[in-house]
């Protein structure tokens, strides 16, 4: 087997060959994770696309991120069946293209050559790069369709001192495309695009490099760009009882077709890190609650060591006190985010920042509280901005066969 | 439009043909004369096939997924090319697969489990020779004399109005030039990819002032005198050049009738029309100096359109499907621009706002890429 892992494009060779490379497989990133420290090789891994929940949430977080909100343009009487069409498109290419296969039979290459390619191709010798493509549908979908909106699903409120563009929140549909790979990534996502053409376009899109988060406890804890560590206490994959209680949607909740699935919140954050990196790494470590180098709470020695909220050391409009658990009532939330540079904002800055994604049972039993306080309150505030927004509902993963928003559809 | 390659090379080739929907377990039919469907049992290891040969014609097989993981099946040509296929087979489904294979040969059968790699590979040995589906060539030839008629009848409209046009400019009748200038160039713009397969004439007759020319070569044309009439003002050699855009356009005309057009041009002009809207209206490029771009924007549509409708019957004869989809995009794209229009003609492209320009380029490319399916149809 080639060092590379699976290529898209067909090996040439004897016939045959690929005997042996599709009885190799490459064991699911998420399962060999878990049986030890050590990350499989870069780019290695396939995830596996199908399961009790979808991929891409407690799969541990790829470095990449292409993520894009799409409205649906088709109305009237052919919305549905559209609708209905394109997810079954998008499903089947989207398995492929998690499994390291091109978007559909024959490719950039190897179909008609009077044709266009049915891949873009710049994937084209590209491993799957633990590739996991998220899907989820916004209330205004449901509302599209005639279809009562869960109360999760609600609109978040407005937030003190939010900047929000309406050009960068909302969505109909929404899919979270992670990868080791950004070229990976933007293929999958590219390729989804196309095929939505007439029944669906972008709305807004957004690249991440450098996962803030760290979703499994073999993953080291990342920084976000005022360089301090992330989400240090964050949910893990390893921890199924909080999971359960705080990111998946259990049956006594509501509606059926989210059973098992789960909440996605969007922000974008755009940092002005040029001021935050003229303060006092006093100041910045009283913000945050943490000190910079290891992460460890101010006055204890350990990333991990747990908050002391009666502390005097932790001021008591630092970040980690707003947003702890302890301090919202228990709630939690599965972080997924994403540093981002969107090229420089005309001014003279970089157009930087943090691109939250979280997961959870009921944005507003969870998020809400957690960013009113954090928005009221948060010193931090001072030199960040929410510009963007959205809430997506993410049904729970596919059973052989079924494709996405299978049960929403057609209940 | 470029060179391609000539039709009959292309269609010459092996057509394929899945039937039955994604979740038939029904056994393919097959042809009266021919045993049932070649079986094909796919394992997540293994690829058997009850037969290894079969008569030219059409080939019927029945692919089972014994395996854990989901397969596809592949029976591929010469070079790897895909005559047939059938994807996201799930484990313990049967899915059938009908090609058309009527020139004997070696072909290469594959079950891919799993989806990637170069899947589990055999020989396919097809032997003697079937007379190919040859219905579609009248058809196809029919489809090309229809779209040639209406370049014909296009070209003629170019000459008149252009001669009106040319004539206002020469009296010096700005009023009367400009409300002409957009009329005239919506029979230039319905026909532009057959006007380009004339590579000096385009340039002559729609060359914008920014592009590269040879040294000595000057800017003549439609936007030559578009600048004259909504920027400068009219010109000591104002009235030369409007001389010198009609006796292109009837150079034009003489030339017209004398081009063999082939179906893969027709299919590749259609999408190239769209591309010049995407390109060129939605972003007001083409007409810069009195932005009536819109126009424009409708004659290219209006062109895509009758070359798809000439190629109408043969799309419809090997893709049932895609037919409605363009019918059903292209009434949208019609709706849009019906909400600019603005007395005869209309908006400006100046009085268009950002959401207007979105909602142009969603509609456009919601046409655009079933149109861009329409040349390897007509190729297949």
């Amino acid at each position: 087997m080639s060092l590379r892992g699976f290529s898209r494009r067909r090996l040439l060779g004897a016939a045959g060959a690929g005997t042996a490379l599709v009885g190799a497989g490459v064991a699911g990133g998420y399962l060999a994770g878990s049986s030890g420290a050590e990350d499989p090789a870069p780019g290695q891994a396939t995830v596996p696309f199908r399961g009790v929940h979808q991929a891409g949430i407690v799969t541990p977080a790829q470095d990449r991120l292409h993520f894009v909100a799409l409205d649906v343009t088709a109305t009237g009487p052919i919305l549905r069946p559209a609708v209905v069409a394109l997810l079954k498109r998008w499903t089947t290419a989207a398995e492929r293209m998690t499994a390291g296969a091109e978007a559909a039979p024959g490719g950039a290459v190897n179909r008609n050559p009077a044709a266009p390619p049915s891949d873009t191709g710049e994937a084209l010798d590209l491993p799957a790069a633990s590739l996991t493509l998220t899907f989820g549908i916004g209330g205004s979908l449901l509302d599209k369709l005639g279809l009562p909106r869960p109360a999760a699903l609600a609109e978040l409120p407005p937030f003190q001192r939010d900047q929000l563009d309406p050009a960068l929140s909302g969505g109909d549909l929404c899919i979270q495309a992670c990868a080791d790979d950004p070229q990976v990534a933007v293929h999958a996502v590219r390729n989804l695009v196309r095929t939505g053409f007439g029944t669906t376009a972008v709305r807004w899109s957004q690249l991440g490099f450098g996962r803030t988060s760290s979703t499994s406890t073999v993953q080291q804890t990342h920084r976000n760009l005022f360089g301090f560590k992330d989400g240090t206490n964050n949910l893990k994959a390893e921890d199924k009882a909080a999971l359960d209680e705080h990111v998946w949607v259990p049956a006594s909740e509501g509606p059926p077709w989210m059973t098992g699935g789960t909440y996605l919140v969007a922000r974008r954050i755009r940092m002005h890190v040029e001021t935050w990196d003229r303060t006092s790494l006093t100041e910045q470590e009283s913000l945050t609650g943490r000190t910079k180098g290891t992460g460890a709470p101010i006055g204890a020695t350990e990333e991990f060591a747990p908050i002391d909220l009666t502390s005097p050391l932790i001021a008591d409009d630092a970040h980690i006190r707003l947003a702890s658990a302890s301090s919202l009532g228990g709630v939690r939330i599965l972080r997924r985010g994403y540093n981002f540079v969107d090229g420089s904002d005309g001014a003279g800055h970089l157009n930087a920042g943090l691109f939250f994604l979280a997961f959870m049972r009921d944005p507003q039993r969870q998020f809400v509280p957690m960013q009113s306080a954090l928005a009221r309150h948060d010193r931090m505030m001072e030199y960040i901005e929410h510009t963007g927004s959205a809430v997506f509902a993410c049904p729970p993963g596919l059973a052989d066969g079924a494709y996405w928003g299978q049960p929403l559809l057609e209940a | 439009m470029s060179a391609r390659p000539a039709l009959a090379a292309l269609a010459a080739t092996l057509a394929a043909v899945v039937v039955g929907g994604c979740t038939s377990t029904a056994a393919p039919e097959t042809a009266p004369g021919q045993p049932g469907p070649i079986q094909v049992t796919a394992s997540d290891t293994a690829c058997g096939l009850s037969a290894t040969s079969a008569p030219a014609g059409t080939l019927a097989f029945s692919i089972r997924n014994t395996g854990a993981k989901v397969t596809e099946f592949y029976v591929y040509g010469a070079g790897d090319r895909i005559i047939g296929e059938v994807e996201n087979i799930g484990p313990g489904l049967t899915r059938p697969l009908t090609v058309e294979v009527p020139q004997g040969g070696t072909y290469t059968t594959a079950c891919k489990p799993g989806m990637v790699g170069d899947g589990i590979r055999a020989p396919f040995t097809v032997t003697g020779n079937a007379a190919a589906a040859v219905e579609g060539d009248a058809a196809l030839a029919a489809a090309v004399a229809g779209y040639q008629r209406y370049t014909t009848s296009q070209t003629e409209a170019l000459v008149t109005k252009t001669g009106e046009f040319t004539e206002a400019v020469k009296r010096g009748d700005v009023p009367a030039a400009q409300a002409l200038f957009p009329v005239s160039r919506t029979y230039w713009e319905r026909i532009e990819p057959v006007a380009e397969s004339f590579g000096d004439i385009d340039p002559r007759i729609d060359g914008r002032e920014d592009d590269e020319r040879d040294p000595g070569v000057e800017f003549t044309g439609y936007h030559r005198l578009e600048k004259d009439l909504w920027v400068t003002g009219l010109q000591p050699d104002s009235a030369a050049m409007a001389d010198r855009l009609m006796a292109d356009v009837r150079d034009l005309q003489s030339r017209v009738g004398t081009v063999q057009l082939t179906p893969l041009q027709l299919a590749n002009g259609a999408k190239e029309l769209l591309d010049e809207v995407a390109t060129g209206k939605i972003t007001g490029e083409e007409d810069r100096y009195s932005h009536t771009d819109l126009w424009d924007f409708r004659a290219n549509v209006d062109g895509s359109q009758a070359a798809v409708s000439a190629l109408r019957p043969v799309i419809d004869q090997r893709d049932p499907v895609l037919g409605q989809t363009l019918d059903q995009r292209f009434a949208a794209l019609d709706a849009l621009l019906e909400n600019y229009r603005a007395g005869d003609g209309f908006k400006l492209y100046t009085e268009l706002t950002p959401d207007d320009t979105r909602k142009m380029t969603e509609a456009v490319d919601a046409v655009g890429e079933p149109v861009s399916q329409v040349a390897g149809i007509i190729a297949a």
